[in-house]
């Protein structure tokens, strides 16, 4: 079948799409977008969290067919081209990450977090970042830097407008 | 594999008609992991996720009427005060990204005995309404599991909506999992008190090969509370254990890779007693506020 959507703002036609195909089949596979991991494939880990009409999904459990017409957010599309996102650059300066397969879920995750913060004028407690970054998992780098890099992120962006 | 996705109820209804074995897909957080690990190749994928009236909530004569699609992230942020039981049953579900997807409808379609809206649906004495190209019905929920991840559906079937009668006094929901996310239940307890009914509701999640309910421990509990509704008076703690007693007594557990059957249990015997207090104290709380 074919499927058409919207990704980081372009739209996307692509074709010969299997109608059991997950989204991040097609993220990857169809549209040239491997940012997003496959690790699971069952929802466990978080690795292809995407923004789906503007709220966070795990991308394998999205039936290709269902993001017809919607809009998709990966983690190409945080910051323009050769630029880094606040969010990307403070898990670099805290050392957030190892392997790096776990990161662009993370960064998807706690783009969103942040963002809903921002709107309520705050940045958010700990339990609140453990809370967001629960279906996300990290085999390597530990939580602990990873919610440095959040708290990190928090504070450099508090005054940004939504 | 055909891929439909029909923008009206009407059509749905049609759809699985015309083909019985169609497998409809909500959030998709149950049917493709089977889809992904080629556990499931149904003939058609039936998506439901354009279906206006699925994705709504309304009221009916103060009857919260709960669209089969709509995720638990919405059950959370929009309906908490009216349905606290589900609300709290919810917010222990897989993660935000699964709640985010993840529906009652689909729960109660896959109709497994850890299920985590079961035991607070059964506590609230809620009704699934399902409808085909025949009509519509409603099945209280307590009829509607009928074996291990089997339901009263019929093959041409869909749930349209849950029912659920707002609370008249405090609801509880107690879990027990290997960490505080993403995970299944070993067991699970719902419970609502209903004041003006002077009845009790429970749910058994994860200890039986479906979930149900604990009718001896609701009798028992709505004769002791008897005298004490109106008083609100302190409930004496051998009171609380007796409850808690009769709950697990209600269980038909299975050791499994989550757990035995005797830690089950033990748990739900504790978890009942827990959130009895809990809820008592709630209502207790409720009458210094109200005067
Ligand atoms: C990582 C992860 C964690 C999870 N954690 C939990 C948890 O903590 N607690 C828990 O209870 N569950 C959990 N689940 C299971 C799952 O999320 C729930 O069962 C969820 O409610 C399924 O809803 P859905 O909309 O995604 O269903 P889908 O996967 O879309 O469908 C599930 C079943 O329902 C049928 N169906 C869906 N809608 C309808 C309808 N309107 N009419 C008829 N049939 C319908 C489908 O055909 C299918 O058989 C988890 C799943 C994952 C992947
Ligand atoms: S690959 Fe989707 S959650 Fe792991
Ligand atoms: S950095 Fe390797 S999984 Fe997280």
């Amino acid at each position: 079948m074919r499927l058409t959507c919207t990704v980081n703002g372009t739209e996307q036609q692509v074709d010969d799409v299997w109608e059991g195909e997950s989204l991040l089949y097609v993220l990857r596979e169809r549209m040239g977008l491997p940012g997003s991991k496959n690790a699971c494939e069952q929802g466990e880990c978080g690795s292809c969290t995407v923004y789906l009409d503007g709220l966070p999904v795990c991308a394998c459990l999205v039936a290709a067919g269902q993001a017809e017409g919607r809009e998709v957010g990966t983690v190409e599309g945080l910051a323009a081209p050769g630029e880094l996102h606040p969010v990307q650059q403070a898990f670099l300066d805290a050392g957030a990450v190892q392997c790096g397969f776990c990161t662009p879920g993370l960064l998807v995750a706690t783009d969103d977090l942040l963002a809903r913060a921002r709107a309520e004028g705050r940045t958010p407690a700990d339990a609140e970042i453990r809370e967001a970054l629960a279906g996300n998992l990290c085999r390597c780098t530990g939580y602990e830097k990873i919610l440095d890099a959040v708290r990190l992120a928090a504070d450099r962006t508090a005054g940004d407008a939504r | 594999m055909e891929f439909l996705q029909p923008a009206t109820w009407a059509e749905a209804l049609e759809a699985k008609a015309a083909s019985r074995d169609a497998v409809p897909v909500a959030g998709g957080t149950d049917v493709m992991v089977a889809v992904n690990f080629g556990r499931l190749r149904p003939s058609l994928l039936l998506d439901l996720t354009r279906v206006p009236e699925l994705q709504q909530w309304d009221t009916e004569d103060g009857v919260v009427r709960l669209g089969a699609g709509v995720p638990y992230a919405r059950v959370i942020t929009e309906l908490g005060d009216r349905l606290p039981g589900l609300a709290m049953a919810a917010r222990t579900i897989g993660s935000p990204q699964i709640r985010n997807r993840g529906t009652v409808g689909g729960n109660l379609a896959t109709a497994s005995p850890a299920g985590d809206a079961h035991p607070a649906l059964l506590a609230a004495d809620a009704e699934v309404e399902v409808a085909s190209v025949r009509g519509t019905r409603r099945i209280p929920v307590t009829g509607f599991y009928t074996g291990v991840k089997r339901s009263a559906l019929a093959d041409d079937e869909l749930i349209a909506a849950i029912r659920i009668r707002p609370p008249s006094g405090p609801q509880q929901y107690s879990k027990i999992g290997t960490r505080n996310a993403m995970v299944i239940a070993v067991a699970a307890f719902g419970l609502a008190l209903h004041p003006d009914r002077r009845a009790v509701g429970t749910g058994i999640g994860s200890a039986a090969p479906t979930p149900r309910r604990a009718p001896e421990a609701e009798e028992f509990l709505a004769g002791e509370l008897d005298g004490l509704w109106d008083s609100r008076g302190e409930l004496p703690a051998s009171t609380a254990t007796r409850f808690g007693e009769l709950v697990s007594a209600a269980a038909a557990p299975i050791d499994d890779v989550r757990g035995t059957a005797r830690y089950r249990v033990h748990a739900l015997s504790v978890m009942a007693r827990r959130t009895l207090t809990w809820a008592w104290a709630d209502y207790r709380k409720e009458a210094t506020t109200c005067a």
